[in-house]
């Protein structure tokens, strides 16, 4: 692994999260390693009956009703996570220096939940635009999601939403990372964050790409690898780190999750929708060169696999290309319990394997009932757990449409 | 409409705009602004409620006259009964 120097390497001392399956951490890891589905029926305006992942973390923990009233749904998503965050980081807020403090928050898309529901309060009034709410605007800009947790903490330092389609999970993380290195800020809040089941556009998109998941059980309708699967169930949801440079957070005794020792972006630059498996394990390979580490000692790899026929199949060549020759690398799937919770997906995903480091066991991927042999790679771990033992490197995997790519590797902190 | 009717269409409007105020003790002649803690974006929430409701646009210039209770009651139920006629 590359050796840095203390001040560059980047721990993780909080975890704040809100997924269709947990409200936390622990009550999440338990869902993951006990076969509970987030996945619920859902209906939307206009599209009407589907499923969707749907999150019941408490957000009046962190904001009141008048507040949550004048933001957005990821806005609240993004103060509940990073409340959480910071909360289970431990830091003295109270005297922590706020312009110091940089708030990066992965989002897939923003603003449809608004705008929609503008179109919808002015269909009522014939299209009169006097009817359109002055609310729009700061709603809708990019950095809504940041720009409401520096609202509600006080934070003075830098704030921006990075738009990553699928990959924004991880692309809040690495940015997070790369700010810290370059001295930008001291302490930084990054993830990824998404409302995407409030807008009917993307459901109805996904029906017409027949990409949209379809089954008689709502908790058997995200089945990646599986042979009968029919494609994305959509989820809400958000995951925000607590990132510190390691001197920081030894000074003050924190808990240290891992750290992030490697990171790769790259684009496809092939097709708007249709992933690259080249360019996959280019990212992939990448990260690792990043870290300095060989296929071989990664002992889990979190993919991105969505459900859809050809995604799938394209990320497990990306993945036989890179770890063919790899005994102990474990496979596995998030979206199987909690759909795609589009550019919460990275971050969140990664927060479900974190615990690994902990108790050396890989969460399954769930709802596979046949796998399909195209799916098929060694290790991947299905339908129950797996106790592999000491796990010391995660590395996790994110795509998104339009071609981008993004993949992370986050090692245990075994100390000095 | 009488003007206690107006009143609680202005209670309304402000509870959607701030929920957890207590409504049973609002003073009538005290400033919104003061007693709820209402800001410019507010302010503009009223109006577009009473917009919609109403269907009344409200000029810029006028809006000072939204300031309370009593004010915003004064200011409003002739004009929304002659919108009524």
């Amino acid at each position: 692994m590359k050796r840095r120097e203390d001040s560059e390497r980047i721990v993780i001392t909080g975890v704040g999260l809100a997924a269709p399956n947990g409200a936390n951490l622990a009550d999440y890891r338990r869902a993951l390693l006990t076969g509970q589905s987030g996945v619920v029926p859902y209906e939307i305006r206009y599209f009407g009956e589907t499923f969707a992942g749907v999150c019941n973390c408490d957000v009046l923990k962190y904001q009141n009703r008048r507040e949550l009233r004048r933001g957005t749904r990821a806005g609240s998503l993004s103060v509940y996570c990073v409340g959480e965050a910071l909360a289970d980081s431990g830091i003295d807020w109270e005297n922590v220096q706020k312009d110091s403090v940089g708030v990066y928050i992965g989002v897939t898309e923003h603003g449809n939940v608004e705008t929609e529901n503008e179109i919808y309060e002015i269909k009522q009034y014939d299209y009169d635009c006097a009817y359109w709410s002055h609310h729009h605007n700061p709603r809708t800009v990019a950095n809504n999601p940041a720009g409401e947790v520096t609202l509600r903490f006080g934070i003075t330092g830098p704030h921006y939403c990075l738009g990553a389609a699928c990959a924004a999970g991880n692309a809040g993380l690495i940015q997070g990372v790369q700010q810290l290195r370059l001295g930008e800020v001291d302490l930084a809040f990054a993830g990824g964050v998404s409302e995407s089941i409030h807008t009917f556009g993307i459901f109805a998109a996904f029906n017409a790409q027949n990409a949209l998941a379809r089954h008689e059980d709502a908790t058997k309708a995200s089945r990646p690898f599986d042979k009968g699967r029919n494609g994305i169930v959509v989820s809400e949801g958000g995951c925000v780190y607590t990132l510190e440079r390691l001197p920081d957070a030894k000074k003050r005794g924190a808990k240290i999750y891992g750290e992030i020792v490697g990171y790769g972006m790259n684009s496809d630059s092939t097709d708007f929708v249709l992933p690259n498996a080249e360019r996959q394990a280019e990212c992939i390979q990448k990260a690792l060169r990043n870290a300095e580490l060989a296929p071989d000692e990664i002992d889990i790899v979190n993919t991105h696999a969505t459900a859809t026929t050809a995604g799938d199949i394209l990320e497990i060549e990306a993945l036989r290309a890179v770890f063919g020759e790899s005994k102990k690398t474990y496979v596995n799937n998030t979206k199987s319990f909690i759909g795609h919770a589009m550019g919460a997906a990275g971050a969140l995903e990664l927060a479900g394997n974190l615990p690994s480091f902990d108790d050396g066991i890989v969460h399954p991927t769930i709802n596979v009932d046949e796998l399909d042999p195209e799916c098929e790679i060694d290790n991947l771990v299905l339908n129950e757990p797996k106790e592999i033992g000491n796990v010391r490197f995660i590395l996790n995997n994110s795509f998104g449409m339009v071609g981008i790519n993004a993949v992370t590797v986050i090692a245990k902190y075994e100390g000095d | 409409m009488t003007s206690a009717e107006l009143r609680e269409t202005i209670i309304d409007i402000l509870s959607e705009i701030a929920p957890d105020e207590d409504y049973e003790s609002l003073k009538d002649d005290v400033s919104f602004r003061d007693q709820l803690g209402m800001d410019s974006m507010d302010m503009l929430d009223v109006v577009l409620g009473l917009r919609r409701r109403y269907k009344l646009p409200i000029p810029e210039d006028d809006y000072p006259k939204l300031d309370s209770m009593n004010s915003t009651i004064e200011y409003l139920l002739p004009l929304v009964n002659e919108k009524k006629d």
